[in-house]
């Protein structure tokens, strides 16, 4: 027997990843799979809802199957069976919650439904431990979010982005730049060889506010490149892909960096698939260097859709018993 | 045998256990709600009927389509997860086969068919004999008009049976006067315990190779198939 509080089995199936993972007390990762549809919706140049839930349903018990075998456990040792309950894609999160359900019902096990978002914060705890008060900046294809947190399982969002996520921005001036899906890594990689020359502008928003704004930048690039087009100039791809990441990244950096002054927060929290971008974390880093805010950022594999952060989220709810019901359904639009 | 059969196919929803092979307990609910919040509630009530728990099942049953692509997918992957993590078989059977078995022992042919929107229709042939239900003509989708002249050619009483909806029922007269008889009242509604009837006999799938049967290509695919033959 391991020495343990609780084991929960996780399932996130949101988006175009089938994960599951065992996660022990919240902290200790046994087995984390994920089996990535990115190939298949390579070729339509983003995800498709119908093809994902095709996919999610006949990855499912192959994928829980690799979960518990990796972590070498039986349904018997599960103590609870965590789920992403929203938001996401529905048809995709169903495939995910009914698979959770049947899982637990069959065990006689509690289910426990999580936020997405929570998940990504919380990935962070697999591999250091929170100290509160944390702020967390969430950034990803579907998500921009700066989130203050006093105790585990309590959010408070104080930002958001009124348009257009970080990551959508990225992949439609990626797709712009006629670069394959998904844009933002092929942005980070351009943005290496080239420089801030376009001068886009930054969208800071009235005083004080915590809220992001990615739209107006988009339609400035876009803009630019078809003026550029139309005159026949030639156009610097890298220049560009500079100059927009250059834009994205001083708002969050400066809207995260003022937040985490003003709520005297311990630690700052990166999470969210874009947080694999690898000018954003080098700029958090030396922006943060000289304060006392502890900065994490988690590793690459848990900065992506995975499983694993949606049990370490589950854990804190699991300890307040917080059980869903059997009729617990899909939640496209979750709020926090 | 304890057998759990799921039927969310389409609008209504129908679950049953036998119980030594007997029926012990059936619900079937006909309202527009969401299967995703209903099934569980729906299993757990039967399974307290039975007085049996999920331990006690020997196999699991489920339909596999055609139907709502959504329904499909959420009672096959309660069935398929149930399955796999009881280790038990799970047998996978046509919900239009599931439905024709409501008129197992009419001797005569049955279709069974589900709208499919735009004059479409997800449907098959089956022929009732000796209370046994055969596949005549393999499930498709195709436009009801062209596949009600394809029946024209039969010189035998169809069965007519839908759980949907009489949209049809004036093209079907029409096509087929006599010939057709239109199954009505509750007749026409799935009942998962004949599900569970037909799995009795046949052979499980592999569970992780189990998933619907849509009997249609995602658009998508379907466009880009087209874009990259062309080419
Ligand atoms: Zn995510």
């Amino acid at each position: 027997m391991i020495e343990k509080n609780e084991l929960i089995l996780a399932i996130e199936t949101s988006c175009d990843e089938t994960a599951a993972a065992v996660v022990q007390d919240g902290t200790k990762l046994l087995s984390n799979v994920v089996a990535t549809q990115m190939d298949i919706h390579q070729k339509f140049g983003g995800v498709v809802p119908e093809v994902a839930s095709r996919h999610h349903i006949e990855q499912m018990t192959v994928v829980l199957e690799q979960a518990v075998t990796e972590a070498n456990v039986t349904m018997e040792d599960i103590d609870a069976v965590a789920v992403t309950e929203g938001p996401g894609l529905v048809g995709a999160l169903l495939v995910g919650v009914n698979a959770a359900k049947a899982l637990a019902y069959a065990h006689g096990k509690p289910v426990i439904g999580v936020h997405h978002i929570a998940g990504h914060i919380y990935a962070n705890r697999l591999e250091k431990e929170f100290e509160f008060p944390l702020l967390s900046l969430v950034v990803s294809g579907g998500h921009t979010e700066l989130i203050y947190m006093e105790e585990h399982g309590e959010y408070e969002i104080i930002g958001e982005t009124r348009d257009d996520a970080a990551g959508e921005a990225y992949d439609k001036v990626a797709k712009a730049l006629s670069l394959p899906y998904p844009g933002g890594p092929q942005i980070d990689r351009l943005a290496q060889e080239g420089k801030d020359t376009y001068n886009f502008p930054r969208s800071y928003l009235e005083e004080g506010s915590y809220d992001f704004s990615f739209s107006g930048l988009k339609t400035a690039v876009i803009n630019k490149l078809h003026h550029l087009r139309q005159k026949g100039e030639e156009i610097d791809v890298e220049n560009v892909a500079t100059s927009f990441q250059e834009s994205v990244i001083d708002v969050l950096v400066d809207k995260t960096y003022d937040a985490a002054k003003d709520y005297g927060v311990k630690q700052l929290i990166v999470a969210g698939g874009v947080s694999a971008n690898k000018t954003l974390r080098a700029r958090m880093e030396q922006r943060f260097a000289e304060t006392d805010v502890e900065l994490a950022i988690p590793p690459l594999y848990l900065c992506t859709d995975n499983a694993a952060m949606i049990g370490a989220a589950a854990s804190v709810e699991y300890h307040k018993q917080n059980y869903a019901s059997l009729n617990l359904n899909a939640n496209p639009g979750l709020m926090m | 045998m304890n057998v759990l059969a799921i039927d969310t196919s389409n609008q209504p929803m129908s679950v049953a256990i036998l119980k030594d092979s007997q029926l012990a307990a059936e619900l079937t609910v006909n309202v527009k709600r969401n299967h995703s919040i209903q099934l569980m509630p729906a299993v757990d009530y039967i399974f307290n009927q039975a007085n049996l728990t999920p331990k006690d099942l020997n196999l699991i049953a489920v339909s596999e389509g055609p139907g709502s692509y959504t329904g499909l997918r959420i009672g096959m992957t309660t069935a398929k997860t149930m399955a796999w993590t009881l280790n038990i078989p799970v047998v996978a059977i046509s919900s239009l086969e599931m439905l024709a078995a409501n008129l197992t022992y009419h001797n005569s042919y049955v279709c069974p068919f589900f709208d499919a929107r735009r004059g479409n229709v997800f449907t098959g042939l089956y022929q009732a004999q000796n209370g046994q239900i055969a596949n005549v003509k393999d499930d498709l989708n195709t436009s009801m008009e062209s596949w009600l002249e394809q029946l024209q050619n039969i010189d035998e009483t169809v069965h007519f049976i839908s759980s949907t909806n009489h949209q049809f029922d004036e093209l079907i007269k029409e096509k087929l006067g006599a010939q057709a008889n239109i199954i009505q009242h509750s007749m026409n509604l799935p009942r998962a315990s004949m599900l569970a009837h037909l799995a009795l006999e046949r052979e499980p799938t592999p569970v992780h190779a189990l998933k619907p049967q849509y009997h249609r290509m995602v658009e998508a695919e379907a466009k880009w198939l087209e874009q990259n033959q062309s080419r």
